[in-house]
């Protein structure tokens, strides 16, 4: 196994509370929830009638789709394709809009989502199925609908020819393929990897979630309240669509191209509870959530107290008490020693499988920023929370100027599926060495 | 050959090309897929684009005689014509 190390040297993001990453920060800085009434939903007569939804024509990279031919594509191909350029543009990287650059045989993509492209199946495929107009469908609909088209799309317009892969792990996919990229230039496979998740908007997405009421209902005209993590008042999910994107590179190939270094990846660990012992295929067995925190804190070789913030995969509902108890138990910390923890889907709601990916890159901001965002909505904390953890490490308004070294990112789905991202302030070293 | 239907067939072609700046210095008679860098998937669409536009039917054994821009050209004005 070869250890090399891997460091995030850029990110692109189309979120509910900013099309671009200089947007999404300013919103984190400011606490800026991005939650709202959605019409289609109450046309549809679904209980949860609001929504985090995303600007996609204020992206910078907009204009892109259009260069590629990209269209007619599913909104999956198109999110992933403008947060994925935004990414790449940041980590001061080229594109060649003619296509006739080299295969860069050093770099590879992973590209997740929950929920997949069935915007087009809703739109193209089903309907030329009814009609019986199949000899009309457009050569694109494999390219622009297959669980990889994110991916493969992306690798096309950049050249990209390590591995181009695609991973699906519910809600805990973003994280996940942030873990697969990081393992992958680990093992010396690759020296960079762009990695995300990305999750739309549709009705028969998000219908199924509805039928289950675990998105919240209680909030229906009030939807900037609605999206409540650790909340006593909490009530359900709200759910969202967006898109976070990551380049990930082995540390000295970063520092020679003189690439802008956000943070360090220093641990990655995916697991499961077995969906036994109170795991359940949609809930997560402590012992798992404990096992894969610890399994992520041990490939760190960091020290628990170490750890200054947990970014937390809280989704406003009655399992974000379970999840700060299993951070209590796995850390061995509690009361005023409990580390800062927030919940970035109090702002932008549940981003399903972009979920881990953008929250991801807003724990890289607080990181090199040294802030941390507000952790809205729960000024009535939860009582079995406040049993654990003292509120004051909950940033009910933004923290400015905190001294932030290592960062836990946490992310859990459906299959009762665990994934625990540790980062690293890159300063932090040289600070320690002083 | 009829310089309309030339430059429509061309407009519909440049449609699939990324590059559009190939089509500043074509040559005479471009093969599509060689010389205007369009993938070879997408005659699928320039032949329901053809269809559409020129109120024509092509056979699937037709599409695959297509590899130059002056063969799609020839199909239509045979098809126009009968």
């Amino acid at each position: 196994m070869n250890n090399r190390r891997v460091v995030v040297t850029g990110m692109g993001v189309l979120s509910p509370i900013g099309a671009d990453l200089n947007t999404f920060y300013d919103s984190l800085i400011w606490g800026r929830c991005g939650i709202k009434k959605i019409e289609d939903l109450v046309e549809l007569q679904f209980g949860c009638q609001v929504g985090g939804r995303v600007e996609l024509e204020k992206s910078p990279c907009y204009p892109y789709l259009e260069t590629f031919l990209l269209s007619e594509a599913s909104n999956v191909v198109k999110y992933a394709v403008v947060a994925g350029l935004e990414a790449w543009n940041n980590a001061q990287l080229p594109i060649c809009e003619t296509l006739d650059n080299e295969p860069d045989y050093d770099t590879g993509i992973i590209t997740g989502s929950a929920i997949g492209t069935i915007d087009m199946y809703e739109n193209k495929i089903l309907p030329s199925i009814q009609n019986k107009t199949i000899r009309r469908l457009r050569s694109t609909t494999i390219e622009h609908s297959m669980l990889s088209a994110a991916s493969a799309n992306l690798a096309n317009i950049l050249g990209l020819a390590n591995y181009i892969g695609f991973n699906s792990s519910a809600c805990s996919t973003g994280a996940e393929s942030i873990i697969l990229g990081f393992e992958h230039i680990r093992q010396g496979l690759a020296t960079r990897m762009l990695v995300g998740g990305v999750d739309i908007y549709t009705a028969a997405g998000w219908a199924g979630f509805d039928a289950m009421r675990v998105t919240t209902r209680m909030y229906n005209n009030q939807p900037l309240q609605a999206s409540r993590p650790m909340s006593a008042s909490a009530s359900g999910f709200v759910p969202a669509e967006g898109c976070g994107m990551l380049v990930l590179e082995e540390y000295e190939t970063a520092i020679r191209r003189g690439a802008p270094i956000y943070a360090e990846i220093v641990g990655g660990s995916l697991n499961s509870g077995g969906q036994r012992k109170g795991g359940t295929m949609t809930a997560p067995s402590a012992e798992g959530v404990i096992r894969c925190i610890n399994a992520a804190i041990q490939e760190s070789y960091v020290d628990v107290n170490e750890i200054d913030l947990i970014a937390g995969h809280l989704s406003s509902t009655m399992a974000d008490v379970l999840e700060v108890q299993n951070w209590s138990t796995a850390l061995h910390r509690k009361g005023k020693d409990f580390p800062y923890i927030n919940s970035l889907k109090s702002l932008t709601g549940h981003c399903i499988g972009a979920t881990g990916a953008i929250e991801t890159i807003a724990a890289v901001l607080q990181l090199k920023e040294q802030f941390i965002h507000a952790s809205i909505h729960c000024e009535d904390l939860h009582p079995d929370i406040e049993k654990i953890i003292a509120d004051e490490k909950i940033p009910h308004q933004t923290k400015k100027n905190i001294p932030l070294h290592y960062i836990a990112k946490s992310s859990f789905g459906f299959g009762d599926t665990n994934a625990v991202l540790i980062l690293k302030n890159i300063d932090y070293e040289y600070q320690r060495e002083k | 050959m009829n310089t309309n239907v030339k430059n429509e067939v061309i407009d519909l072609l440049k449609k699939y090309a990324i590059n559009k700046k190939i089509f500043d210095h074509l040559p005479e008679n471009p093969n599509i897929v060689n010389d205007l860098k369009i993938n070879s998937a997408r005659l699928v669409d320039i032949v329901i684009d053809v269809e559409e536009k020129f109120n024509i039917e092509i056979e699937n054994e037709e599409l695959k005689k297509l590899i130059y821009l002056n063969d799609i050209i020839t199909l239509i004005e045979h098809k126009v014509k009968h």
